[in-house]
């Protein structure tokens, strides 16, 4: 069938700023054609929106289509609940694959629309590259635990497939252990990590975890390399992501500095 | 007035293309629901719409079996061509059911209870080989909706004999009247209907227009005129403009399903686009195929919303599945040389936004289709879908069901908020970010290094100063509350559990804990 092929120029120029800095440079020929064979796809398809407080960590305050990013840190379960809820929010259907420990609840807090989430069990590690590879592709972003150890030859073709599809993918490493190298392969464009956190209501034997105060830190490859930081209520004091970027949110009683732990709440029960 | 139409509709298709016989106990089950059922498991008690697991438990015996589109397709074949000695313009509704007007044959072949015999006897034979001859039903009545109920409720005039039910001219308003909302198959609107007090057609009917298009739009509206025993909508007599029909040249001709299939894919793509620029949706329409040898097949479709691009490439795909892969008398002898889809009724496209509700369900057809490769990879239950449940621990309140148990293309209840019942004893909100599968065993202790215990009356003996998870270090704790007391099925002794749970800041990281049996468990991290 006749694809329509007007304003290619724009297209296969983004495209080659994609694959200059990847392993493909010296298939430049065959990435045009491929691009003539496939439906023209607009540059906003090409993003994923995330939620607004999140905007201003990502190059271009959005997520890049077939970008790896590594979320890490003390606070990093929620961090990575908090990225993916705002593609899940705008339609996508979001993977989770490993990480049984992963809050649902939590997730559903943080803005993941529970009904576009799917949850597979840990693979084995011969049948990792496989299971991702069928997830890739059919839902736009893939939450992962640490890949084990996977052939070059798999996952040379899972980082293709995810270049391919345009899909997300979001490597956590399990909760309580700490940041483990990744495997081959899936190369991390983008690595967030969860700074120092502080929790408000909690109080010396009353009150409760109401918000959490954390600084979290971006940095990455090419136009990612400049690190980034904000300042994030994860989750706020309605159970939302805001921003605490030059105290935004207005947060009673809270002084500058003031330690959580030393605060009364006045509606403990 | 309704077009007088005849309906030919066997209820059981999906089990009779899978191959069971009538009296075997066989269903056909789809999303862990039964989709149809023989005539032998429905006089076990199994239902369509029931659960899995349920007609199991009524019939021991059944045999469950998946769905199989296309054989329903095939097999359905041999029935349309017997009755299109009827009539050419046959309206096939989906593999199973089909429809034509009945005012030029009910004429030639002695009126409606003259044509309707005829129509079953000959769809009978044409069923006699699979053993479902008999099955079949003949509804004759105003309009499309009222024949197809005058199917459904058509009973068995004797044995071997079609059961027929024809409602006179003019009384399909009065036949619709009793009938329950339900039937309209717009269950979100017979949701509000009889909560509204208005459980029969005869009632809805009986509602001025005005108030019906106020209240519900142009979906109620349609309801209604269905409820009045009127066309859905107002038949538009215009002919749609002959630049909409789109048609490929197969070279070389296409002698397998899955090739012109294809084609047939990206025919229906470029006939959407050509729809779309002419704001217009398409309620039937007729898809040709022709061989090198000059051998012919045209059917009418028609859809009761409006045709997606999926749905008329599902089409074109059962059509050209019954006729190449049909038995030998029926098959052509070369392979399908062109394809051409004319759209043969248009309507204005409004007040339907299909597109959207489309789209989303190719996303979740693709997002099935991926899982169900998972699962052969890892086993059934390695994929689940979070459902919400009440409870008071955070492992509680979202449950993990198995995905083959869902219908990942329909909107899901169990993904929503429930109603919040009160759950006396819970954390409040926000939730841990992670939750162990199973609680690990933690140690909390006082300033004096004793074990922190929970008295009758929910009290803590002192105020925690350390704690320590599994084999880890000793934190200090930072600040703590609680308890939040649980006595869960305190009515029932043998799985009764009172905890006291605890919120704890330490290490800087907030931390759920449960103090049950004497022992203190961590029960989740606010990660």
């Amino acid at each position: 069938m006749a694809v329509a092929a007007p304003d290619l120029s724009a297209e296969v120029g983004s495209r080659l700023g994609l694959t200059a800095a990847g392993p493909l440079t010296g298939m430049v020929g065959s990435g045009v054609r491929a691009e003539r064979a496939r439906p023209l796809a607009l540059a906003r398809e090409q993003v994923l929106p995330v939620l607004d407080p999140l905007a201003p960590l990502l190059p271009g305050g959005a997520l890049r289509r077939s970008a790896t990013v590594a979320v890490g840190g003390e606070a990093g379960c929620s961090l990575a609940l908090a990225l993916v809820a705002g593609p899940s929010q705008a339609g996508s259907w979001v993977a989770v694959v490993g990480l049984p420990a992963l809050g649902l609840l939590a997730a559903a807090g943080l803005g993941v629309a529970l009904e576009r989430l799917v949850l597979v069990a840990e693979p084995p590690p011969e049948a990792w590259a496989t299971v991702m590879a069928a997830l890739v592709g059919a839902v736009d972003v893939v939450v992962a635990g640490p890949p084990p150890r996977v052939g070059a030859g798999d996952a040379r073709r899972l980082a293709a497939r995810v270049r391919e599809r345009g899909t997300v993918v979001v490597t956590l490493p399990d909760a309580g252990a700490d940041s483990r190298t990744h495997g081959p392969g899936l190369e991390v464009d983008l690595r967030l990590t969860a700074g120092a956190s502080r929790w408000v209501g909690l109080g010396w034997g009353h009150g409760h975890l109401q918000a959490r105060r954390v600084s979290v830190e971006a940095v990455g490859r090419r136009e990612a390399a400049r690190p980034r930081r904000v300042e994030l209520w994860l989750p706020g004091p309605h159970g939302e992501v805001a921003s605490a970027e030059a105290e935004v949110l207005a947060w009673p009683g809270v002084a500058p500095g003031a330690t959580p732990s030393a605060r009364s709440v006045p509606d403990a029960g | 007035m309704a077009v007088r139409t005849l309906v030919w509709w066997c209820p059981d298709w999906p089990v009779v293309a899978v191959g069971a016989g009538p009296d075997e106990p066989a269903a056909v089950v789809r999303a862990n629901r039964v989709l149809a059922a023989t005539p032998g498991a429905r006089a076990e008690g199994v239902v369509p719409g029931q659960r899995r697991r349920e007609a199991q438990g009524r019939c021991p015996g059944l045999a469950v079996l998946e769905r199989d589109e296309g054989r329903e397709a095939r097999l359905f074949e041999p029935v349309v061509r017997a009755l299109e000695a009827f009539t050419p313009r046959l309206e096939l509704a989906r593999p199973g059911r089909c429809a034509f007007a009945t005012r030029g044959p009910s004429r030639y072949f002695g009126g409606d209870a003259s044509l309707t015999v005829q129509v079953g006897a000959a769809a009978d034979e044409a069923l006699e080989s699979s053993g479902w001859a008999g099955h079949g039903r003949v509804g004759v009545a105003d309009g499309p909706f009222a024949a197809t109920l005058a199917a459904r409720l058509a009973d068995a005039a004797g044995p071997g004999r079609a059961a027929v039910l024809v409602v006179e001219p003019g009384e399909s308003a009065v036949f619709l009247a009793p009938r329950p909302v339900v039937v309209l198959g717009r269950p979100a609107l017979a949701d509000v209907l009889v909560r509204l007090g208005l459980s029969s057609l005869g009632e809805f009917a009986a509602l001025p227009t005005a108030d019906v298009v106020a209240r519900f739009g142009a979906e109620g509206a349609a309801a209604h005129r269905l409820a009045r025993g009127l066309d859905e909508r107002p038949l538009a007599v215009v002919d749609p403009p002959p630049d909409l029909v789109v048609a490929i040249e197969l070279d070389p001709p296409a002698d397998r399903v899955d090739t012109a299939a294809f084609v047939g894919k990206s025919l229906a793509d470029d006939l959407f686009d050509r729809l779309d620029g002419a704001g217009l949706s398409c309620t039937r329409l007729r898809i040709d195929a022709e061989t090198e040898h000059g051998e012919s097949l045209s059917r009418y479709w028609r859809h009761e919303g409006a045709l997606t691009p999926g749905a008329v490439a599902d089409r074109v795909r059962w059509q050209l599945d019954g006729w190449l892969n049909g038995s030998a008398a029926l098959r052509p002898t070369a392979g399908v040389s062109r394809l051409a889809l004319v759209p043969d009724e248009v309507a204005p496209a409004r007040g339907r936004q299909l597109g959207f509700w489309g789209g989303e369900t190719a996303a979740a057809e693709r997002v099935a289709r991926a899982l169900a490769r998972v699962q052969g990879l890892l086993g059934p239950d390695a994929v689940t879908v979070p459902e919400r449940r009440g409870g008071r621990g955070p492992a509680e309140q979202v449950d993990r069901v198995p995905v083959h148990a869902v219908d990942l293309t329909a909107p899901r209840r169990g993904a929503h908020p429930t109603a919040a019942e009160p759950w006396p004893g819970r954390v409040p909100l926000p939730a841990p970010a992670a939750v162990p599968l199973a609680p690990v065993p933690a140690d909390v202790v006082d300033a004096h290094d004793r074990p922190v215990a929970v008295d009758g009356r929910g009290q803590a003996s002192a105020a925690p100063a350390r704690l320590r998870v599994g084999e880890g270090p000793w934190l200090a704790v930072e600040a703590w509350a609680g308890p939040w007391p649980a006595d869960e099925r305190w009515w029932d002794p043998p799985t009764r559990r009172r905890r006291a749970r605890f919120q704890v800041v330490a290490g800087g990281r907030g931390h759920l804990l449960a103090r049950e049996g004497g022992r203190w468990w961590l029960e989740g991290r606010y990660d």
